[in-house]
């Protein structure tokens, strides 16, 4: 699945569209890390254990925008957006969406 | 134990002030050390390409931070938003964040062969603090994302890049 933020994809042409695809997923931190974080916290700086944990959010996300883009029968998504929502404590929303095509 | 509790607050306060400026120093240290290695690949912000790039594959790349800002930062932060205006000491730590985010969106599209990026987008989030009362964990996420290309002719040299 080819992928890209782009209304086209570079050097390939768009010969049919499937519409809107997304993925979406929502997880909590664990009590471990958020205690580590709190700790953080106090001094500042990066939450290491809260960037994976996005960045694996966004991943997952991800993979399920493109399941459905494959169902649809679409070999790329064209310009891919995220959206975070912090839905309830402690836990994210990591939305992925995009515009499911075919290309050539 | 009275004066106890009423000390506590003055040493975190000087233990953050310390850690973190401490802490500043070195990231800076390490994001100029980083940027000078992520020089060759060139990321832009426009999404039309020059007509005489052929682009032969691309990919969606991205690199993400979170951050939050010391004890002692938001304790002066809390005291400048009584009178309003700029808080200067909140910036500086967004503005590490953006550079390492950008940095990771470099080196992911680096570690993969591309030497270009366009189309890069930089979005913030708040994330809730994990407690109801509002004073556990709070972060900030920087995400820069954008689409890697490679190019089957090689791209123009241009300055800085």
């Amino acid at each position: 699945m080819i992928m890209s933020n782009t209304q086209e994809i570079p050097g390939k042409t768009i010969v049919e569209f499937f519409g809107v695809v997304s993925g979406s997923t929502v997880r909590a931190k664990h009590v471990g890390r958020d205690i580590m974080a709190g700790l953080k916290n106090m001094v500042g700086g990066e939450l290491t254990g809260y960037t994976e944990l996005l960045s694996e959010a966004r991943g997952e996300a991800m993979r399920r925008m493109s399941y459905q883009a494959e169902s649809m029968g679409a070999n790329a998504i064209v310009n891919v957006r995220f959206a975070t929502s912090s839905v309830a404590q402690g836990a994210a929303e990591l939305f992925a969406y995009g515009t499911a095509v075919t290309v050539e | 134990m009275e004066f106890l509790s009423f000390a506590i607050a003055p040493i975190m306060l000087l233990g953050a002030w310390i850690s973190g400026g401490i802490l500043e120093r070195r990231h800076l240290k390490s994001l100029l050390l980083l940027e000078s290695g992520s020089r060759g690949v060139l990321a832009v912000t426009i999404e039309d390409l020059p007509p005489d790039w052929h682009v032969e594959s691309c990919e969606l790349v991205m690199g993400n931070v979170v951050i939050s800002q010391d004890y002692f930062k938001r304790f002066a932060a809390s005291i400048k938003g009584i009178f309003g205006g700029n808080i200067r000491v909140l910036e500086p730590l967004l503005e590490r964040a953006r550079r390492e985010a950008l940095i990771r969106m470099k080196g992911m599209a680096h570690a993969r062969g591309y030497d270009t990026i366009i189309n890069v987008r930089i979005e913030t989030a708040t994330l809730a603090s994990a407690r109801g009362d509002g004073k556990g964990t709070a972060g900030v996420e920087i995400l820069a994302f954008g689409t890697a290309i490679s190019l089957t002719n090689p791209r123009r040299a241009l300055p800085g890049a």
